[in-house]
């Protein structure tokens, strides 16, 4: 097969309110080949969340999926109905969220949980569930698990939950699994030990995956490509190493500069000045003209996307190719 | 010269309220497992003024009640917290915090600030109360504070509804300052914040700091804001301080493994396409407060670990050049391998 796993194109998910639509994902466009890691990056109200859920038809109420179409396997999923929607997730796209305790139910034990997941796709047996579960959890690297897969949730430690979340998520080994920030709410020596599993997991069984986060430096650890998300929009996408070596959008050169690693202690931060705009009441335009210097009166037109060899970018004024770091 | 601040053995537990009925059940020789949470253990700590440590450890490490302390919101259960000799609380059965030297902000922008009141009734509460200004003067007061971190005076009328996130964790600290402290304990101030605002808020802190000659007490988990912004670094594990130090050194030459492991998990940013990262998490998880380790508290995860680790604990020592390790392996007429070139195993 030719055809890319998934391919989204000119997604829009609006959220209408009382003061007006938000546009939480606004045009979005990319796609993601078998096997392949993207990491979708953005700030609170980027649409980076919203653009996951939408790819699994779990945007809340009233949001909707206005237009695009997301092509998993050639076959568009925007319209179809939920009975078929429900078909596909869990077992071909599995989805990991940032609050194990959101997947997780506080009132089963995670053999109950595990049986009813494996349950939902195939016929299986009370005895063949448990082994399978069992297996799946010495996967993820929790200890001991004949002992523990009675346990309820709330008698794991954040870490050890987001393993059984991750567990369950590739129970049925999804061909795309839609990570969440599963690792912000962890404690970085639980987050490494999450990464460098999740890393090991994809390779191993060849999974495509959408690395939701915030955080550039885990993204750049564990992604292939990178997709940087402003106000509902791809600003910038292209092979991890290179966007992040030499960005072309002053909106990615802006969130590098202000990470502390960059400056040497003591010196004054780059900021990006202003605040994120509304996504009800967006600039026309580029969205992020009002806080980029390098913003003239061109910006008052959204910028087409322009195509470079495997990047891509939407500016007017992008910033000169750097050849060497 | 005594330090500016001054913490001296201090210990903060928690246990719960024995009922009538607890009490009855012990007496009959009911066996009931130990419930006291001990957050801070024994914990030394000096600052000078004018300086800025970071407090660095994992949730449940004790940082934020170590904070607390230091800013009079827990009384300690045993150890003293002293600002220039003088205590932070008050002695006898019930005591309270006697200074407003000490002043805080909080992480969550959206909590700590009372969403009925208006910004300048919020930063005002505290100085009229202790008569740094009078009710006539509260609105220019606040208007003056709120200049100080980068606000638009207007705004002193609004509510905190009306702010962003980053414009409310600056309204926090204005509150802070406004009581005119000369400490000043931020918890995980930047960590509910965007990386854009994040950085704006560290150049204002950094800022303040120069202006007005604060010690600052930075509490955080995220060891790349607290390489940037603070002279020194205590890591804590489990309730004790393992190691501290000037930040550069302790960053590059690490003394404790626990602090050299802590280092090695922070995920860095890789724009090399041919290096592929390997991580090297620490094993196991943090042992449960209620019932911590004999010995060393980081015994059962350390890959250095041996038999005296399991039995003693290791003291808070020099270690040369101003740092301080709490590890068996690290004092300094210790001649063995150096911990810092020590590779990892496993």
């Amino acid at each position: 097969m030719t055809a890319a796993l998934l391919e989204v194109r000119g997604l829009k998910t609006h959220f209408p309110t009382s003061s007006g639509i938000a546009r939480a994902v606004d045009g979005v466009s990319f796609t993601l080949e078998r096997g392949e890691v993207l990491g979708l990056v953005g700030e609170s109200g980027s649409g980076k969340s919203v653009t996951g859920f939408s790819l699994i038809g779990l945007v809340d109420e009233p949001g909707r999926i206005v237009d695009g179409e997301i092509r998993f396997e050639g076959r568009d999923l925007v319209g179809q109905p939920t009975k078929e929607l429900r078909r596909i997730r869990g077992r071909d796209i599995a989805m990991v969220f940032q609050d194990p305790m959101m997947t997780l139910n506080p009132v089963l034990s995670i053999a109950t949980q595990m049986h009813l997941a494996l349950e939902a796709h195939e016929k299986i047996g009370k005895e063949e569930a448990r082994q399978r579960s069992i297996e799946a959890l010495a996967r993820v690297g929790i200890p001991s698990p004949e002992g523990r897969i009675d346990s309820f949730p709330h008698q794991f430690s954040g870490g050890m939950r987001q393993r059984v979340a991750i567990a369950i998520a590739l129970l049925h080994r999804p061909k795309l699994i839609i990570a969440d920030e599963p690792t912000t709410a962890l404690d970085v020596s639980i987050q490494a030990q999450i990464l460098a599993e999740m890393k090991a997991l994809v390779k191993e069984f060849g999974m495509a995956m959408i690395w939701i986060s915030h955080d550039l430096a885990t993204v750049s650890s564990i992604a292939d490509r990178i997709a940087v998300m402003y106000a509902g929009r791809i600003v910038e996408a292209g092979p991890v190493g290179q966007v992040l070596r030499s960005p072309r959008h002053p909106y990615t050169q802006g969130l590098l500069d202000s990470l502390p690693t960059r400056t040497s202690p003591g010196e004054e931060l780059a900021q990006i000045p202003g605040t994120t705009p509304s996504l009800i009441n967006l600039p026309s335009g580029c969205a992020f003209a009002p806080r980029c210097a390098r913003a003239n009166a061109e910006c008052a037109v959204i910028p087409e996307e322009v195509y470079e060899d495997a990047r891509r970018f939407r500016c007017h004024h992008p910033l000169p190719e750097r050849s060497t770091p | 010269m005594t330090a500016f601040l001054s913490v001296e053995g201090a210990a903060k537990r928690f246990a719960p309220v024995l009922t009538f009925g607890d009490k009855v059940a012990t007496w009959l020789g009911a066996q009931k497992p130990p419930r006291t949470v001990h957050a801070v253990d024994g914990v030394d700590l000096f600052v000078e003024r004018g300086a800025v440590l970071g407090l660095v450890g994992e949730s449940g490490s004790g940082k934020s009640t170590l904070g607390r302390m230091v800013a009079g919101i827990h009384v300690p259960t045993e150890g003293s917290i002293r600002l220039e000799g003088m205590p932070v609380m008050s002695p006898g059965n019930r005591p309270r915090k006697i200074t407003t030297r000490v002043q805080m902000v909080f992480q969550d922008p959206f909590a700590s600030l009372d969403p009925r009141m208006r910004i300048a009734d919020t930063l005002a509460e505290g100085p009229i109360a202790h008569g740094l200004t009078t009710r006539r003067e509260a609105m220019a007061y606040a208007r003056k504070w709120l200049e100080t971190v980068g606000l638009d005076p207007d705004y002193a009328t609004r509510f905190p509804h009306q702010f962003s996130g980053g414009q409310r964790q600056r309204v926090a600290i204005a509150r802070a300052l406004a009581m005119q402290p000369d400490l000043l304990v931020c918890d995980e101030p930047v960590a509910s914040l965007d990386v854009s605002i994040q950085a704006q808020i560290i150049n204002l802190l950094m800022r303040l700091r120069r202006e007005l000659n604060l010690t600052l007490l930075f509490i955080s988990h995220d060891l790349s804001v607290v390489r940037h912004l603070c002279d020194r670094v205590a890591i804590m594990y489990l309730g004790r301080i393992v190691e501290e130090g000037p930040t550069p050194e302790v960053y590059e030459t690490p003394r404790h493994p626990y602090t050299r492991a802590l280092l090695e998990s922070v995920p860095r940013l890789e724009i090399d396409d041919d290096v592929d990262v390997v991580f090297r998490p620490i094993e196991g998880e943090l042992p449960s407060p209620q019932n911590p380790p004999a010995g060393c508290h980081f015994n059962a995860r350390c890959p250095l670990v041996f038999d005296r680790c399991r039995i003693e604990r290791p003291l808070l020592n020099e270690v040369g050049n101003g740092r301080l390790a709490a590890c068996h392996l690290a004092s300094p007429d210790q001649a063995g391998p150096n911990l810092a070139i020590k590779p990892i195993s496993g």
